[in-house]
């Protein structure tokens, strides 16, 4: 059985077509990576994988279950986290509020226990709060629990925003373009700790990105798009030596 | 005793007005003052989830608590007094003590329903458009009120007065004023509760980043749904007050220029800060009610020095134009409002050893 199935995915905005028969398979805990020049639609398919746009074709089975068509907090209650290109956090909360409310797909609670302070509201938040502080102390982020994302640096701001994905304890983390805006020494810590990450919560990681040295040192399986097309799909090495990757991204060496 | 400071001091606070009204140490005025203060800090302090915590922007908020109104009035005019409309009491009038909250409760309750009206429009739009709707739910439910003839139409609705004599006869204190200090705790309380847990937490999330709310497993629609209901039944609160306290309700105090009232308070307050809100509309009451002596000293003042023609008079009407120009001056000069979106304890850190309020 596999983790996330895709087939046959196409997704049209009016006349064009942005994503065309795509198809992949996470059998548990891969790695993989999704790259593409410009406009070739990967970010278009995370999208698609976690609940933003309805996909015109096609079906994502994940956990044996149909995921196409569904609410993005649905999609991510079910364990599918992502992060996006352009930092997307909440600038003016703490950062333990950042991971807290992140806990909404299992509150555990309603609006009358929330009112009345009862037992069950009191101890659900107490265990939101314990798996927040774990997380944060796992990640090495727990000296800035107060302190707002917007006045943290970028490289942190990065970590943050993949500390909040994990924080809905996904069996699938979706990560776009993690390194973009990262100088050479944060990039070098991004491959560390997502290679952590991989390892620690034994999660399958999709990640979409430019930079090709995260990509080859990290992925074990690459699939690579173009106007929506899969025009190749391997190992970094077989990748690195396939003429459609190198014409789609250099051009023909006819002028 | 960290714990029981913020009550204390209020049940001190409430209890000494409440005998200081009964022995007429303080005059009716005075009482009445008091009473809209609470009346705003509901209104204020419930808007305040939309426009403030939500950043969303509503303009519709007397919409709702004309609902209240409305609805806690008929209510106990039909329940418990004689009145023409509805004939004689279905209950004893000295019941009317008992069910005084109740019947507020229906009140607020038939308010957070009418919330609806703006509440699902609000999953698909948003910004200007739903102030436009917001504003048109407002002129919705005014224009329903002028023209439901049966409620006295645009003469208004009365009858309210002797629901508070039927009170009284019961026992002789100053019952709107009980009530007012109750409920208004009693809301500022739940909003509290509400902003501070991690499900309330979840429309400040819709405040910052709404995509970024709905991809970390926050049900957007659910929570707008959840915030419109409760802001607009808090003000259902507010409006079922506001009648007892005035004895007489006009569709026509229930416009535009009351949710203006409302906009100012919250914009004056702070988005997004429950103790700006509560400042704001102490502030603002004791504001409007100075223009009260102002306007007319500063008339006599001007006539004093003969430039103007005598004829010339300054009006009450000058507060609608002061109080937009408030509104103007502070988006100008301070848009973040008095306390931002930060609480008193944030501002004043020491506080914190005093008091817990949860």
């Amino acid at each position: 059985m596999a983790l996330l199935k895709i087939e046959g995915l196409s997704q049209m905005f009016g006349g064009l077509t942005a994503v065309s028969d795509f198809k992949t398979e996470f059998q548990g805990n891969e790695l993989m990576g999704l790259i593409g020049p410009n406009g070739a639609g990967k970010t278009t398919v995370f999208n698609i994988v976690s609940g933003f746009y309805k996909p015109t074709q096609g079906q994502i089975i994940f956990k044996d279950r149909a995921i196409n068509g569904l609410k993005p907090h649905k999609v991510t209650g079910m364990g599918v986290a992502r992060t996006f290109q352009n930092i997307r956090l909440w600038h003016d909360m703490s950062l333990l509020d950042n991971i807290l409310i992140s806990q909404h797909y299992n509150l555990g609670y309603n609006l009358f226990d929330l009112f009345t302070r009862n037992k069950r509201y009191i101890e659900n938040e107490k265990r939101m709060k314990h798996i927040a502080m774990q997380l944060l102390e796992q990640l090495d982020l727990i000296q800035f629990i107060d302190e707002r994302p917007k006045n943290l640096p970028y490289g942190i701001q990065r970590k943050i925003e993949i500390a909040r994905a994990l924080s809905v304890k996904p069996s699938l983390l979706l990560l776009d373009e993690p390194a973009a805006g990262l100088n050479s020494s944060d990039i070098q810590d991004l491959i560390k700790l997502i290679r952590w990450i991989h390892k620690e919560f034994d999660i399958a990681i999709w990640m979409i990105e430019h930079q090709m040295a995260v990509v080859m040192s990290l992925c074990s399986w690459i699939q690579v798009i173009d106007f929506g097309k899969t025009i190749a799909q391997g190992t970094p090495e077989e990748i690195q030596s396939n003429p459609a990757v190198i014409k789609a991204y250099l051009g023909d060496d006819k002028i | 005793m960290k714990k029981y400071s913020v009550p204390a001091l209020l049940t001190t606070f409430a209890l000494c007005t409440v005998v200081a009204a009964y022995f007429e140490i303080i005059d009716l005025y005075v009482q009445t003052i008091i009473m809209f203060i609470g009346v705003n800090i509901i209104l204020s302090s419930s808007f305040n989830i939309i426009n403030g915590y939500m950043g969303e922007f509503a303009c519709g908020h007397a919409g709702f608590m004309a609902v209240g109104a409305y609805v806690t009035s008929i209510l106990n005019v039909m329940f418990f007094t004689s009145s023409k409309t509805f004939g004689d009491p279905i209950f004893s009038p000295e019941l009317a003590l008992w069910f005084f909250p109740v019947t507020m409760i229906i009140g607020g309750v038939a308010a957070a329903i009418t919330g609806l009206l703006v509440a699902i429009p609000s999953f698909k739009t948003r910004d200007d458009y739903l102030a436009i709707i917001t504003l048109a739910a407002n002129f919705i439910i005014v224009s329903l009120f002028i023209n439901m003839d049966s409620l006295g139409g645009a003469r208004g609705f009365m009858g309210m007065k002797q629901i508070v004599f039927a009170m009284e006869d019961v026992a002789f204190l100053p019952w709107m004023l009980i009530w007012t200090f109750v409920f208004t705790y009693f809301v500022v309380f739940l909003i509290r509760r509400f902003v501070s847990s991690t499900y309330g937490k979840g429309i400040i999330a819709i405040h910052q980043d709404e995509i970024a709310a709905e991809i970390m497993s926050v049900n957007t629609n659910k929570m707008k749904l959840v915030a419109f209901m409760f802001s607009s039944g808090l003000a259902g609160i507010a409006g079922g007050l506001f009648a007892h306290i005035l004895g007489y309700i006009n569709p026509n105090s229930f416009n535009i220029l009351k949710s203006t009232e409302c906009l100012v308070m919250v914009y004056l307050g702070g988005m997004g800060s429950l103790s700006g809100s509560i400042i704001a509309a102490i502030l603002f009451t004791l504001l409007i009610e100075m223009l009260r002596f102002i306007i007319p000293a500063a008339d006599t003042l001007i006539h004093l020095i003969p430039l103007v023609p005598d004829t010339f008079h300054l009006s009450q009407v000058l507060k609608w134009v002061i109080i937009p120009l408030i509104l103007v001056i502070l988006m100008q000069f301070r848009p973040e409002g008095i306390m931002g979106n930060r609480e008193l304890s944030d501002f004043f850190p020491k506080l914190k050893k005093y008091y817990e309020f949860k």
